[in-house]
């Protein structure tokens, strides 16, 4: 059974109305359980809208999309996936292991059960230290961290990550995206992964779906055939250039369209 | 079009069935006049006593107006020198923060005192303290809302103080103003009624209806809050109008 | 703030207390030596300067300390308006309570339905703009017919004046947080009740507290007007009416109650906001921009 299966995805805002926007068009892609795939095109292309469908945050106009063999609605009700969005999106109000806690509340699990799954959840990310701080007096790669583990926290069988790296500065962003290498293969989930960067999708995935300006097709998937686990000298071998190569030549190839 | 009439419709579904309600529930249930008079009671009061109300409802608003415009004028001035001198703003703030907490109304027995029982003066002279505070404060704030990076831009053209306020302090305080001018056109008409309740002449509203309730003629007294909800409703109105001419582009006043 | 800062700003507050003193007793000791006119000129003063119409404020603040009336064994002045002061106190908060309790519920309605949204908001800002100080004849009128404590409508027309900002401020902060934070609650298939609780309550707090700092205000000032026309024996309001009454014989008086009004209601937001600091960290609290923008737009209650 797939992770996840779309299957001829439309996606149109205010459909039939004048400011009608087709952000979608015929999506069609099939993800294996334990794959990192990244998403990736031009601005608008629709990457932030697919990912939200995945996750029922939006209801597709036309086509299926299928998380774990359930519909997505069943898949968001039955707590498959965990996500995470560019802002680390953490509650002011509460403090780190609280905010971990959170969907664990919502889920009415016990309170001694919640408290150490999200111990466990903090360890994982290495900052067990700063459970009792406030997510101001953290940085925004340690607030991201704490998002991960948040999404973690209830095991999903799927992650997604909505550019959760955007906003760090270009050293944390690779310390990063080794931590979350790291999380994917002691944990075995399955992530989409929205992104803009080049080098970040060719780095993480397993393989990285280029898609076209608006309306967002899916024009190319790329195979990333280099070996794992992936170390900092990946970036430095041959195969990374040339994947990066044809990552950025699918681009270019749609948006001279 | 269509669109923005289809949003008022549960509003104005709200408001016909609230009247029908009531109406139905006084007759139905026979409620005296003393104590709820009708829908139809009250607009047949409004009718006879068009002549007298007209000329109590002028002299309130006239109070409640001239008090709005000179204690806005005061604010106005005060909010400048805050601005302009920190050490001014430091110590004005807290005590208009105060006075804006205390019941200014409580001045009106003050004022029938010093400019006596008849005289408009009085009146005016309680609505203008009463909006003094809640204008300067806002304005103060309005005039302070520029951020760094606005700042940073007039000094980098070598700006004259003048400039900057003109051109970047006033605008930035345009929505702050506002939402202030609506607060104090509600209190202006209260702060009117209210003094005139600490005694004056009958051709006031506020005398008009303590009157009218003593007299338990509550018809005519309804007539009265009516009028002045009438008038409290269109001096918002136009301050909203006035507001959208004069900043189309704040985000409050954009139509999407 | 700073140590420095905070003794700067006393510092200046003092001296503007001062100043005003000093322009109090300036103007009436301008008065006299010009008697009556501007200097210089023949224009009258506005306000007479003898010690009748504007009595020295030390004559103020020591009448407070006196006897209230000439009978025997009467209280000083201080004890008496303080007592009918907490009378006031009294029914301001009771219709604090059930005002503030009345505009949080709206504020959550309106969060939940936008069909009452449209439908009541417009109502909700035109109940202030009617001056319902003016229906307070009425209510107490009503009160008295329905046998109820005379502190009834008193309360009901502070509740009423209290509700308002509440209620505004409630909607704006169930509304604050961030689009993200709402499909991260969506995303855990939470409940609305848990995404209320959860989410926009703890969201919501730092904007509910100025708003009660300002229903703090206005009932206290509907508290006062509403003991006005009701004839009622205790109260402030009683107080300053029969005050202003005796104003010819001994102004003072009056003066220094409503010395004593002003501070009922600065001890009442006083007391909000030592909740609001136990409530919210410095963090979370609004820069005090905001507060004071809470009227909403008549025509785009959604948007």
């Amino acid at each position: 059974m797939n992770a996840l299966e779309l299957q001829n995805v439309d996606m149109v805002f205010n459909p039939g109305g004048e400011n009608a926007v087709a952000a979608l068009r015929g999506i069609d892609l099939s993800v294996e359980p334990g794959e990192f795939i990244s998403l990736i095109g031009p601005s608008g292309c629709g990457k932030s809208t697919m990912l939200r469908l995945v996750g029922d945050l939006l209801a597709p106009t036309a086509g299926s999309v299928t998380v774990n063999g359930k519909s997505a609605p069943q898949a968001r009700l039955d707590r498959d996936y965990g996500m995470v969005f560019q802002n680390a999106t953490l509650l002011e109000w509460r403090r780190i292991l609280a905010n971990v806690e959170l969907p664990l509340e919502i889920m009415d699990v016990s309170k001694s059960e919640r408290i150490q799954t999200a111990r466990d959840m903090l360890e994982l990310v290495q900052l067990d230290q700063f459970e009792d701080h406030y997510p101001w007096q953290l940085s925004g790669g340690m607030q991201q961290r704490v998002a991960i583990a948040r999404a973690l926290a209830f095991r999903p069988s799927l992650l997604l990550m909505d550019e959760p790296f955007g906003a760090l500065d270009e050293m944390t962003r690779e310390r990063m995206q080794m931590e979350l290498l790291r999380i994917w293969q002691e944990t075995e989930t399955t992530v989409v992964f929205v992104t803009h960067s080049i080098p970040e999708a060719v780095f993480l995935s397993t393989r990285v779906v280029v898609m076209s300006p608006r309306p967002g097709q899916i024009t190319k998937i790329v195979d990333i055939d280099l070996p794992q686990p992936r170390v900092f000298e990946t970036r430095e071998d041959q195969r990374f250039f040339a994947l990066l190569t044809r990552v950025r030549e699918s681009l270019r190839a749609v948006e001279e369209e | 079009m269509t669109e923005r009439i289809r949003r008022w419709v549960p509003a104005a579904a709200v408001f016909v069935a609230a009247l029908v309600l009531w109406e139905g529930v006084v007759r139905v249930f026979d409620i005296q006049g003393f104590l709820l008079p009708a829908p139809s009671a009250i607009v047949a009061a409004l009718a006879t006593e068009t002549d007298v109300l007209t000329t109590a409802a002028i002299g309130t608003f006239a109070t409640a107006l001239v008090g709005l415009g000179v204690g806005s004028l005061m604010a106005a001035l005060a909010a400048f020198a805050a601005s302009r001198w920190p050490l001014v703003r430091e110590g004005a703030m807290p005590v208009a923060i105060a006075a804006n907490s205390t019941p200014i109304v409580v001045l009106a027995p003050v004022a029938n005192s010093w400019f006596g029982l008849r005289s408009m003066a009085g009146g005016v002279f309680v609505v203008a303290v009463l909006v003094f505070f809640p204008v300067m404060i806002n304005l103060v704030r309005g005039l302070m809302s520029a951020n760094a990076s606005e700042l940073e831009l007039m000094q980098s053209y070598a700006a004259p103080r003048r400039t900057t306020l003109w051109k970047l302090q006033l605008p930035n305080a345009l929505p702050y103003l506002f939402s202030a001018l609506k607060v104090a056109a509600a209190l202006s008409l209260i702060g009117a009624i209210v003094k005139e309740y600490f005694g004056g002449s009958q051709e006031r509203l506020g005398q008009y209806i303590t009157s009218k309730a003593a007299l338990f003629q509550y018809e005519e007294a309804w007539a009265a809050i009516v009028v002045a909800s009438a008038f409290g409703i269109l001096l918002y109105l136009l301050i909203l109008l006035i507001e959208r001419r004069a900043m189309p582009w704040h985000v409050s006043v954009r139509r999407t | 703030m700073s140590r420095r800062h905070r003794s700067r700003a006393v510092g200046s507050f003092i001296l503007i207390v001062l100043g005003m003193v000093a322009l109090w007793e300036g103007y009436k000791w301008m008065g006299q030596t010009t008697g009556g006119t501007w200097p210089l000129t023949d224009i009258e003063l506005p306000v007479r300067t003898n010690d009748r119409a504007m009595p020295h404020v030390w004559d103020i603040v020591s009448a407070l300390f006196r006897p209230a009336t000439r009978a025997a064994g009467a209280d000083l002045l201080v004890v008496l308006l303080l007592r009918a002061a907490f009378f006031t106190w009294r029914s301001a908060v009771i219709g604090f309570a059930a005002g503030s309790l009345v505009g949080f519920g709206l504020g959550v309605l309106f969060v939940r339905s936008s069909l009452a949204e449209r439908g009541l908001m417009p109502y909700v800002v035109a109940s202030q703009t009617v001056p319902v100080i003016a229906i307070a004849p009425i209510l107490v009128v009503w009160g008295g017919r329905l046998e109820l404590p005379n502190w009834v409508p008193v309360a009901a027309i502070s509740a009423y004046l209290a509700f308002f900002p509440v209620a505004i401020n409630t909607l704006r902060g169930l509304r604050s947080p961030a689009a993200t934070a709402s499909e991260l609650m969506r995303s855990y298939a939470a409940s609305q009740n848990q995404v209320l609780w959860k989410l926009q309550v703890p969201a919501a707090l730092p904007f509910l507290f100025p708003a009660l700092k300002i229903a703090a205000t206005t009932s206290v000032i509907g508290a006062i007007v509403g003991e006005l026309p009701a004839g009622m024996s205790e109260g402030l309001g009683r107080a300053l009416l029969s005050f202003a009454s005796s104003f010819s014989s001994s102004p003072e008086k009056l003066f220094a109650s409503v010395l004593i009004a002003a501070l009922v209601g600065v001890f009442f937001v006083a007391l909000v906001a030592i909740a609001e600091r136990i409530a919210i960290p410095p963090t979370r609290r609004l820069k005090e921009d905001t507060t004071m923008n809470v009227t909403p737009r008549l025509g785009n209650t959604g948007a």
